[in-house]
């Protein structure tokens, strides 16, 4: 099958093939990681920008060993040392470095649409390393991943997903990645961090958290993003963790097997608690471990293949 | 100066009048209207196929002067209008510095008097610097030209303010012209709430933000006995609510602009700037609602929001976008549309666009009688054109109907007798 | 376009070829210890199997045997279109060992050139060795086999095939002309 996408905006733009021959490459990448020598020559000569016109460390490192695992050179411009402060437009900016001819510009930005628009205007190949509450695809590709891994096969799973649904990118991308590959989603979460017509992107809602995590074979917890929200979604944190946060409790309710996730960074004791986060249903570090893999597989699908010499 | 418009389908609908007659024109007053004119004149217009309507009347438009002369001004606003076949316009008091006083009322009546291709009526302020605290100078505002008041943009939210400014309008026989929104229900909202600003990642505006608001301003007409008119109704709410006060006898009108009864909020998706405004696009529901009560008179006006902005403005990314499309020049075909669908008939819509809107600011405007100034607006309404960007005659672009098909145009356009535009066939 | 097909080896011919090139290995390495079998992903690695079966049927010792993919290491990713990467599986590790690559056939020499970059970055080999089915000419590269199955000069425009069954044995070299 060829696949050699421009961008990697969203996943609601892949088809399950297209998911498929990611996670496909990534299981080809994953093995680099464990050798004592992590590099392979394949993105030689090749210039990777991290543009992150907001704070992750998570994603920003994972994007920037995957680009050097490759040899790949990698370029890292966060938001508060680039010119964003004194004015200049995101398409300036993006021209700007542009014009020192980057093979791939790998973005996060607060704004949702922001790749689209910075795709729509560059030559270049833009990854969309997570804008606004809109779209986070490389975090939905190490999920399933993940999911993948320790599963077999995704098709026919529960996927439970609780926590702030509202201000999450990760979800989205999480509902229409899982849908795809055939797995059943359940939302949860209060009705103040639940935007109207969540339904309609393919899931069951849920106010409830334990019937959404009956007999779930994956529990994703959504970090309560803090410096997000205002202060009118939950009374408090306090209030949160009794009625929406995972513990050893209600993890029982799921299945025997559950694994669960978490996209990081967590907030111990809010929506997971500690034994939750270090019991042994936990795969919140393969996720991490297997972020590298798939970005080296993004990475690379993006810059084979003939459309790089057209541009 | 005599000029004759012949054969031409004259739709007056302050005179209930559809039908070919013969106008004749004399030093830009309607002199007479009669089934066959046949007298000498220097200019005979022959009007076969074409309507002849009262010059179109917008009531609600943003022409940045004084102080964003580079989004549009008096000049280019009101070509723009006389393109759209508009000979009068109020415009809204959001300038830089705002219109709450007698300088920059008068600065804008005499500029649009000298260089204007159209009738400017002002809209003042409610409260001085739209800062919601104090009432604005009405009297002398009123005196100075303006026909209305309203903090278009920056709702007034505190409710006793707003009692004293329907109570305090009312004694000089004023409406207050309320952009109905509760600020705080739409936050930093960017696009209609719903399942595409869902699937977008885009903070939703409710329609509850407007509805509450909307329900209050009714109230406090009602409570007030002051005169109200909603602007560009966005809900199917608002829509109803307007139509219970009218019911109750309040003294209420509302606007409906193109886009809101052209477009939903699906036309947001690619993150396209051009179709965020505020209210924004809502629903099919909201759609088929303002339909409704364009049909059934509840909706008294149609008219365009014209906001124009600079492309640097609209080209950034969504949440970051100003509000606003321009729509002086597509308003004529937008409206048409509503004939071609069957929702209005032609009368109307030309009521519509002309006397109705004029009764709500009180001007002499908007109607063909014999004595009225010669504000004159010949449509062909089967033209087909396309909306092209390139031929627009505002200063901005910002409009999501680039490149749309559109049936009807004015083809001549005549203020107090004289042309000010032409259409080039 | 009509494509000529000319069977250049049967089955009998494929697998008396893959028998000498065992006793060669053997030969020349003196027995098994130390060698690291490497089949290059697909044909290589099926022939690789067959070669590390056949010698441990001579030997009567095993030997081990690795599966590289060389996707990674190739020079031209710009221009494919195919970008399906494999895994490789090399279970034991290369430093010390003497490696034979395995390939089916030999051509331009560049996925022998990705293949002993990939073999390098896993370790340091004593040496590495090259054992092809078919070598067809054309080198763009100073690349020379070790041991060969048939050499068969061939012109640009023709194509070397070889098939395998469904257990990944070698059953023909077929020369395509077109």
């Amino acid at each position: 099958m060829p696949f050699n996408p421009k961008h990697i905006l969203s996943i609601k733009s892949l088809t399950a093939e297209e998911i498929n021959f990611i996670l496909n490459t990534a299981d080809s990448f994953k093995e680099i990681n464990t050798r004592q020598i992590k590099k392979v020559p394949t993105l030689r000569g090749k210039t990777i920008v991290n543009l992150f016109f907001e704070a992750s460390t998570r994603t920003r490192t994972s994007f920037e060993i995957a680009g050097k695992r490759l040899s790949a050179d990698t370029v890292n411009i966060s938001a508060s040392s680039s010119s964003v402060v004194k004015g200049e437009t995101l398409e300036d900016t993006a021209q700007n470095i542009e014009a020192m001819h980057p093979d791939i510009i790998v973005m996060r930005h607060s704004a949702s649409g922001a790749c689209d628009y910075l795709a729509e205007r560059l030559n270049c190949s833009v990854i969309n390393a997570g804008d606004g509450t809109h779209e986070h695809p490389s975090q939905a590709l190490l999920d399933a991943f993940t999911i993948r891994q320790h599963k077999g096969e995704i098709k026919g799973l529960t996927v439970t997903i609780a926590g702030d649904i509202a201000h999450s990118r990760v979800v989205r991308s999480n509902i229409y990645c899982l849908n795809k590959l055939g797995a059943k989603v359940k939302i949860a979460g209060p009705r103040t961090m639940l935007p109207p017509g969540l339904e309609k992107l393919g899931c069951e809602v849920h106010h409830n958290l334990k019937d959404a995590i009956t007999d779930a074979d994956c529990i994703m917890m959504l970090r309560i993003q803090r410096e997000r929200q205002g202060k009118t979604l939950i009374p408090s944190l306090r209030e949160y963790s009794r009625f929406f946060g995972l513990n050893d409790n209600n993890l029982q309710l799921a299945k025997d097997d559950a694994i669960v996730l978490h996209p990081g960074p967590m907030n111990r004791g809010v929506e997971i608690s500690s034994s939750v986060a270090d019991g042994k249903q936990n795969v919140i570090l393969d996720q991490v471990e297997n972020g590298v893999a798939v970005r080296m597989a993004l990475l690379y699908l993006v810059a084979g293949g003939e459309k790089l010499q057209d541009s | 100066m005599k000029i004759l418009i012949k054969n031409g389908r004259m739709i007056d609908p302050a005179n209930q009048i559809d039908a070919i007659q013969d106008i004749l024109v004399e030093n830009g007053i309607i002199t007479s209207v009669a089934a066959a004119i046949n007298t000498e004149a220097e200019d005979i217009i022959d009007a076969s196929g074409l309507l002849i309507t009262p010059g179109l009347v917008d009531i609600h438009t943003h022409l940045r002067d004084p102080g964003q002369e580079y989004k549009e001004d008096i000049i280019s606003g009101t070509r723009a209008a006389a393109a759209g076949g508009i000979t009068s316009l109020a415009c809204m008091p959001n300038t830089s510095p705002v219109n709450d006083s007698l300088a920059i009322t008068k600065y804008i009546i005499a500029k649009a008097k000298e260089e204007g291709s159209a009738n400017v009526f002002p809209i003042a302020c409610i409260s001085k610097g739209m800062k919601g605290e104090v009432l604005a100078e009405m009297g002398e505002l009123k005196e100075g030209g303006c026909v209305g008041f309203s903090d278009d943009g920056v709702p007034v939210s505190n409710g006793e303010l707003m009692r004293r400014a329907f109570e305090y309008a009312d004694t000089f026989a004023m409406p207050i012209i309320s952009h109905a929104e509760d600020l705080s229900l739409v936050g930093t909202g960017c696009m209609n709430e719903g399942s595409v600003a869902t699937e977008l990642g885009l903070k939703g505006i409710p329609w509850v933000a407007e509805d509450a608001a909307t329900a209050r301003e009714i109230m406090l007409a009602e409570f007030t006995g002051g005169r109200l008119h909603v602007c560009h109704v966005s809900t199917k709410g608002s829509v109803d609510l307007v139509r219970q006060g009218k019911a109750r006898g309040v003294r209420v009108s509302c606007e409906a602009t193109p886009h809101h009864f052209t477009l939903t909020d699906e036309a947001v998706r690619g993150y396209n700037t051009n179709a965020k405004m505020n209210p924004p696009l809502r629903s099919q529901e909201d759609v088929d609602a303002i339909h409704a009560g364009l049909a059934d008179g509840t909706i008294d006006a149609i008219a365009t929001d014209h906001a124009p902005h600079h492309y640097d403005e609209k080209n950034v990314e969504f949440a970051a976008a100003m509000n606003g499309i321009i729509g002086l020049e597509s308003l004529l075909p937008l409206s048409l549309k509503l004939v071609e669908d069957g929702v209005v008939n032609m009368n109307q819509v030309i009521s519509l666009l002309t006397d109705r809107p004029a009764r709500i600011i009180g001007i002499d405007r908007g109607t063909l009688s014999v004595g009225a100034v010669a504000d004159i607006t010949l449509i062909d309404p089967q033209l087909e054109w396309e909306f092209a960007l390139e031929g627009l005659h505002s200063k901005s672009k910002n409009t999501p109907f680039s490149g749309w098909k559109m049936k009807g145009a004015a083809v001549r356009t005549l203020l107090a007798g004289k042309t000010v535009f032409e259409r080039s066939l | 376009m009509s494509v000529e097909t000319i069977e250049i080896l049967g089955s009998e011919g494929v697998q008396r070829a893959l028998t000498r090139i065992a006793h060669e290995i053997l030969e020349k390495n003196s027995g098994v210890d130390d060698l690291l079998l490497i089949g290059i992903r697909t044909g290589g690695a099926y022939l690789a199997t067959q070669l590390q079966q056949k010698i441990s049927e001579i030997e009567g010792a095993s030997v081990s045997m690795g599966i590289i993919d060389v996707t990674m290491y190739r020079d031209d990713l710009g221009s494919r279109n195919n970008l399906e990467v494999g895994q490789s599986y090399i279970r034991v590790p290369v430093t010390d060992k003497k490696v034979i690559l395995v390939d089916d056939v030999l051509y331009t020499g560049r996925t022998i050139r990705a293949a002993l970059e990939a073999v390098i970055a896993l370790g340091r080999p004593q040496n590495i060795q090259l054992a092809i089915l078919v070598d067809r000419g054309h080198r763009e590269l100073p690349i020379r086999p070790d041991y060969i199955g048939r050499n068969i000069p061939t012109a640009q425009n023709e194509q070397i095939r070889v098939d395998f069954d469904d257990n990944n044995t070698a059953q023909a070299v077929h020369l395509l002309r077109s």
